[in-house]
């Protein structure tokens, strides 16, 4: 407990585990309707399209990448959403092409044009994360919160059109709800959100954020509010977790947050079996 | 005049038109059936109904109190919703949604709503059950009384029998006939040409060039019910 509390005093910790909340938070609320609208390709797709523009804006040698990463992200997400959604086109290979394909260039760009003298670390650190989340400025940090915060506030003030889109698109479409505009909005604020998250868990890692907290809780709870609900405390926890155990042991954050993610996926199908032993 | 008016309709995918020279109207009371061959473009009607796609030529006119997305829509199950963790309360709710205006929560006339068509579907001891855990004769229910939320004058119903079995068909056919009894117009797409000329009034008859409306009795004069004899009656 000690430990914790001598780490606490360093502000690069209190950073960490704000921001990593936040992410965890968002891409918890995001992951409900992606999972359940068949949308994950997206998160991977989109997350491999951030590190191609990350490498690009490093070689370029900008001082806020952000600047390049979100906008090049963005135009990604509302290329993939409308191939996907195309039955007529290969959309489930262009997106991999896509994805495969800005891995691939943003690691040669980054060999070929880096002037750092660890590329090899350098290409860990943004697939993987490790140490980002510990070197985050107070600028990013500000950032993210405010990003969060709208990403939240969208969410509550449209969750019940989320809820209808979701559900059953065609029938909100036929009650009048744009579920075009909709599924841009998702799409789009998912791209926001894997840009940010890209500090925590680095790009390879960031579709688990995404997928396993959704997951997880639709094995336990029967409504849509209570999983929306669980999934955003079971991301934070194991968010929280990850971070002050990577810090206690030395374990690459973004891997350690992960694994506790995993760890709870298992024990909630555990649970969800002998709820319906019971219920039966 | 009538609820719905459709002239000259041509519906197609992508510049090929499915069907053409389709003319009817939809009047208040009516149980109109629309029955037609697999791909005769029965599905792409109920979708430019709705507004949910384009049409080749040809217009559709909404009167009588009756607005393009004023229309109670029971589609068919997406296998989204199979495994799909929501309430049956949460699932009726949004049907009222289009009631809310910009207003971004359900206030008490929209709950109030909701309540009301549950109990007349019979199904507000549901209320927190999962709809995936339901049968398929609840979960019609379900989505009946959300189409109910969304209009209390026209239904439109799209092939709503598919998967149940036999007795869940027969008592949800009574359900729809007192639905209409109850001043409720009803048009619905259906395979089951034997339902299909027992309870409706009219009949719809889709094809690539030519179709048929009249009433039931017509119908059953017609060329396109003793075509269809030598096959299956």
């Amino acid at each position: 407990m000690s430990t914790i509390q001598f780490y606490l005093s360093y502000p690069f910790v209190r950073y960490a585990l704000i921001v990593g909340t936040l992410i965890a938070l968002c891409s918890s609320l995001l992951g409900v309707t992606l999972v359940l609208k068949r949308f994950s390709y997206i998160g991977d797709g989109l997350s491999h399209v951030a590190f191609g523009a990350l490498a690009i804006a490093t070689v370029l040698d900008m001082t806020s990448t952000s600047l390049v990463v979100m906008p090049v992200t963005v135009i990604a997400a509302i290329l993939i959403l409308h191939t996907g959604q195309n039955p007529r086109s290969h959309g489930d290979a262009a997106i991999a092409m896509l994805s495969v394909g800005s891995l691939a260039v943003g690691y040669l760009i980054l060999d070929l044009f880096s002037t750092s003298a660890n590329i090899a670390g350098d290409v860990c650190s943004t697939l993987f994360g490790s140490t980002s989340i510990l070197t985050l400025t107070r600028a990013e940090v500000v950032l993210c919160v405010i990003m969060s915060v709208v990403v939240v506030l969208i969410y509550i003030l449209l969750y019940n059109r989320i809820f209808a889109v979701t559900f059953d698109e065609n029938f909100a479409r036929a009650t009048g709800i744009r579920a075009g505009a909709y599924n841009m909005l998702i799409a789009v604020v998912t791209a926001v959100m894997i840009v940010l998250a890209m500090n925590l868990v680095g790009s390879l890692l960031i579709s688990a954020l995404v997928i396993f907290p959704a997951l997880s809780a639709m094995r336990v709870i029967q409504n849509f509010k209570g999983v929306v609900a669980y999934a955003a405390i079971l991301s934070v926890s194991c968010a929280l977790a990850g971070i002050v155990l990577s810090i206690l042991f030395s374990t690459p954050v973004g891997a350690t947050i992960v694994a506790a993610n995993i760890v709870v996926f298992f024990v909630n199908c555990a649970v969800g079996r002998l709820l319906i032993r019971f219920t039966s | 005049m009538s609820y719905i008016k459709c002239e000259n309709l041509m519906l197609g995918y992508e510049g090929v038109p499915v069907a053409q020279n389709i003319n009817f109207e939809v009047y208040a009371g009516d149980y109109l059936c629309i029955v037609g061959e697999n791909g005769a473009g029965k599905s792409t009607l109920v979708k430019a109904l709705l507004g949910l796609t384009p049409l080749m030529s040809g217009t559709i006119l909404y009167g009588d109190g009756v607005g393009t997305h004023e229309i109670g829509y029971l589609p068919q199950q997406t296998f989204v919703q199979k495994d799909f963790p929501a309430s049956v309360w949460e699932i009726v709710l949004s049907g009222t949604l289009p009631k809310c205006g910009w207003r971004p929560f359900f206030g008490k006339a929209q709950k109030k709503l909701a309540e009301q068509n549950m109990r007349r579907m019979d199904i507000w001891s549901l209320k927190k059950h999962c709809y995936r855990n339901l049968s398929g004769g609840q979960q019609q229910r379900v989505l009946l009384a959300r189409a109910l939320c969304a209009s209390s004058k026209l239904l439109l119903l799209d092939e709503p029998v598919t998967g149940l079995d036999p007795k869940v068909t027969a008592q949800f056919y009574e359900l729809i006939r007192e639905l209409n009894k109850d001043k409720l117009t009803v048009v619905m797409v259906s395979h089951d040409i034997r339902a299909a000329v027992q309870y409706a009034n009219r009949i719809l008859h889709v094809e690539k060039d030519q179709s048929f409306i009249g009433t039931t009795k017509e119908y059953m004069k017609s060329n396109f019910w003793r075509e269809l004899g030598e096959y299956q009656i």
